[in-house]
């Protein structure tokens, strides 16, 4: 069981976890933001609600779907890659997960069919709870997966036993509310909305660049301008908390986002852009900002700053990638900083639906929720390198007992399908949302289109 | 450590319960894929696939509690199945991401729909078949070093575990024809009795060829069933089977609705219960007991606070929902 096959079930992991995330960031800023419509519907009767409701609702069947299929392999991942960890962290990490499955897996799942197919079931007031437990679901569920998440980030409450296991100590209490734990919360909760204020914005956009009266498309550019003008500055400043909570708890984390290679005694310099280059250990062209790094990390502009000299080099996070993705994740979060102030402007000159500049800037952030994602996700878990447990289990002592050929050949299969299952996938989303909203939009069930029937029961189809 | 042992045992029968409920919800809904390509397009496959589109999220959630439950109670265990059984695991998955999201593109794309519809299938089939053929794994014994597994990458695959596949592979196939009478009417429902029919008589055939099987695998199987006095307990759940796949038959002929699908689940129960005599109390067979796999006290007791208050929760709202949508499957679907 050589580096090879290590080497594989850690691109194995990197690969279904990035995908799957891609879906909870969405789904879950969508289940809320449904719940939010269908109680302005309730509340103020107005259709534009309703439509838009049922506009989203066909879109969140669609990526949810694709969110619980490729959620169902990470369960099963650590065991069949990782079964090492498994068994060691299983004693602690297990039960969190197994929470998860308790309190939100089946929560969505169970009040997911009735908010797809049940709204003449079981009457408004009902399907409304229905969309509330949804969105609570996939809340409850972000919370216990970052709490594990965190606690494998910033470990404590545990002891080891004889055989070499983490076990809790003593209370639970924690273990789940572990350092990390609030601020990873947070950081991770804002970017999901974000992300899904992102793409509604963009859908509204494009609707608006083509008929800027059609109500549901200005609603919608309306109501994700607004998040995205107040969660784009709540989240850097999330992100700055989670920054200087990490520097406490992996300073080499840190080291390898800066750049910092050196230790600064009197004040780091923020490195803008530069080339890792790793073999000579030093930022290439690299563009500073003298002090700023040690202004922001420790609100002293002379603060001594430690690199990654003081760290062994077998203990060192891969410098490049986490250097590029944090500076990925920052630059676009800057981006929607500006989208958001730009929105602002618009609408205080009342220009916010007829701006086609605004409205194309939105259209091209569309995506960039996921990306941010997706690089922040890469940045914290490339730079917890080289621990799953982190300070206490290495990922070279994790993995499964597994033939290099075996996990290669899942590993391929995996790209395959997930290439195509997913490409299908972000097609039919993409199809949904170049659709206008209509003033009458359709059920979002599997059934509706053929009410109008290909082959309608004759007994039945009296409406 | 008395106290730690009844913990154990009670893990073991929660996790016996999740497994049980995964098996026969996501049973008929893999049983309708695997019967797909004999339904007729439109009408027939859109209103079996409308009977379990509001449910089936729920009914595979069952399999995650099931692997999050056996990672958290029983970590050992769960270290040592999953990578002796890695194809099949990694096969069960892809099945199922094919089969999940067949429900929704199979709508979205009215011009591909073949396609789909055949994912569903395939993905049905894989999936199934990748549990049937784990289920015999597990059952014909794992080699275990020290905490580890210890075998090759296709020890899984014998003649006994093909059998225990298609074993379940006609078992699923039954429960999901069994749930079509219920729920469908017309040419559907006819077509589904004269499948669960046929069905009944290859399942029953397959489950008497894995019970015959299974004494031969090991010595300690053949105790297990046939010593004194236990076989006069154990000799109950062969002819209990027998008499309960009596009444299928009849009931069928009846012209039941709902029967034969409650007797299904009474066949299935008895088969899961001459599985829990073949393995109790271990839960890898000959290598590892449920309390040598057990997670500390701490970790277990935990769980189990919070799953003595929520299981009941779960379990009240899944019949909601069930009952929400009960009754005959219209093609119209849910207006």
């Amino acid at each position: 069981m050589g580096d090879e096959a290590l080497f594989l079930a850690r691109v194995q992991f990197a690969f279904t976890v990035s995908f799957h995330f891609i879906f909870p960031a969405f789904s879950i800023g969508l289940a809320s933001f449904l719940m939010v419509l269908e109680g302005a519907w309730l509340r103020t009767g107005r259709g534009v609600y309703a439509n838009l409701y049922r506009y989203w609702l066909k879109i969140f069947a669609v990526a949810f779907g694709m969110g619980v299929v490729s959620g169902l392999v990470m369960s099963y991942q650590f065991g069949t890659n990782w079964s090492v960890f498994s068994d060691k962290a299983g004693p602690v990490v297990g039960p969190i997960m197994a929470y998860e499955v308790l309190t939100a897996f089946f929560l969505e799942a169970g009040f997911l069919g009735v908010m797809l197919f049940g709204i003449n079931k079981v009457g408004p007031r009902l399907h409304f709870f229905a969309t509330c437990m949804v969105a609570l679901g996939t809340f409850i569920s972000a919370t216990w997966i970052i709490s594990t998440n965190s606690w494998m980030h910033t470990p404590q409450g545990f002891a080891m036993n004889a055989q070499g296991q983490f076990v809790p100590a003593g209370s639970w209490l924690p273990i789940i509310f572990n350092p990390s734990f609030p601020y990873r919360l947070t950081h991770v909760v804002i970017a999901a909305y974000l992300t899904t204020s992102l793409v509604v914005g963009a859908v509204g956009a494009w609707h608006l660049l083509r008929d800027r009266t059609n109500p549901g498309a200005r609603k919608m550019f309306s109501m994700a301008m607004w998040m995205v003008a107040i969660a784009a500055p709540a989240q850097i400043l999330a992100g700055d908390a989670h920054g200087l909570n990490t520097l406490e708890y992996q300073p080499a984390k840190v080291m390898a986002m800066e750049g910092h290679y050196d230790s600064h005694p009197d004040g780091a310099p923020l490195i803008l852009f530069g080339i890792p280059n790793a073999a000579e250990k030093r930022i290439d062209y690299a563009i500073e900002v003298p002090k700023a790094s040690s202004l922001i990390l420790k609100h002293d502009a002379n603060a001594p700053l430690a690199g990654l000299d003081t760290i062994p080099d077998d203990r060192e996070p891969p410098v490049t990638v986490v250097f590029w993705s944090f500076r990925v994740m920052v630059g676009l979060g800057m981006a929607m900083l500006g989208l958001g102030l730009f929105s602002l402007v618009a609408r205080f000159r009342r220009q916010l639906y007829d701006w086609p500049w605004l409205h194309r800037a939105a259209m091209i952030m569309g995506p960039a929720g996921f990306v941010a994602v997706i690089a922040g996700w890469i940045t914290t878990e490339v730079g917890r390198q080289p621990y799953t447990v982190y300070g206490h289990l290495l990922t070279a002592q994790s993995h499964s007992p597994l033939h290099a050929a075996a996990v290669a050949t899942s590993l391929v299969t995996f790209v395959i399908v997930y290439f195509i299952v997913f490409g299908a996938g972000t097609y039919y989303l993409l199809r949904l949302m170049a659709k206008a909203p209509a003033p009458h939009e359709t059920e979002p069930s599997s059934t509706p289109q053929r009410a109008t029937g290909i082959t309608p029961a004759p007994a039945l189809s009296k409406e | 450590m008395f106290y730690n042992y009844d913990l154990a045992t009670v893990w073991a029968f929660i996790l016996a319960f999740a497994i049980f409920a995964y098996v026969v919800m996501d049973g008929f809904d893999l049983g309708i894929g695997i019967l797909f390509p004999t339904l007729k397009v439109g009408e027939e496959r859109d209103q079996a696939m409308n009977s379990i589109s509001p449910v089936w999220d729920g009914n595979e959630t069952w399999l995650v509690l099931g692997g999050g439950g056996l990672l958290a109670a029983f970590p050992l265990a769960y270290s040592i199945i999953l990578p002796a059984t890695y194809p099949l695991i990694i096969g069960m998955l892809l099945g199922l991401i094919f089969r999940g999201v067949a429900f929704e593109f199979r709508w979205r794309d009215p011009r591909h729909r073949p396609y789909w519809d055949a994912a569903f299938f395939c993905g049905s089939v894989v999936a199934t078949l990748s549990q049937g053929i784990l289920l015999g794994a597990v059952l014909q014994g794992i080699k275990v070093e020290g905490r580890a597994y210890a075998g090759g990458w296709l020890d899984w695959l014998s003649p006994f575990s093909l059998l225990t596949g298609v074993a379940l592979l006609s078992g699923y196939a039954m429960l999901g024809s069994s749930w079509l009478i219920g729920k469908s009417h017309g040419s559907l429902q006819d077509h589904s009795r004269k499948m669960a029919f046929r069905l009944g008589i290859t399942t029953l055939l397959v489950m008497a060829a894995v019970s015959a099987a299974t004494p031969f695998l090991a010595i300690d199987y053949w105790r297990r069933w046939f010593e004194m006095p236990r076989v006069l307990f154990t000799a109950q759940v062969p002819l209990a089977t027998i008499a309960v796949g009596a009444i299928f038959f009849w009931s069928l002929k009846r012209g039941r609705e709902r029967l034969p699908f409650v007797i299904t689940l009474i066949l299935f129960a008895l088969g899961f219960l001459g599985l829990g005599i073949s393995m109790f109390p271990y839960i890898v067979p000959r290598a590892l007991t449920i309390w040598d796999a057990a997670a500390p006290e701490k970790s277990q007791i935990f769980m189990l606070v919070g799953t003595v208050f929520i299981m009941p929760l779960i379990i009240a709202y899944t019949a909601w929902a069930y009952w929400v949508f009960r009754g005959k499957t219209v093609t119209e679907g849910y207006h």
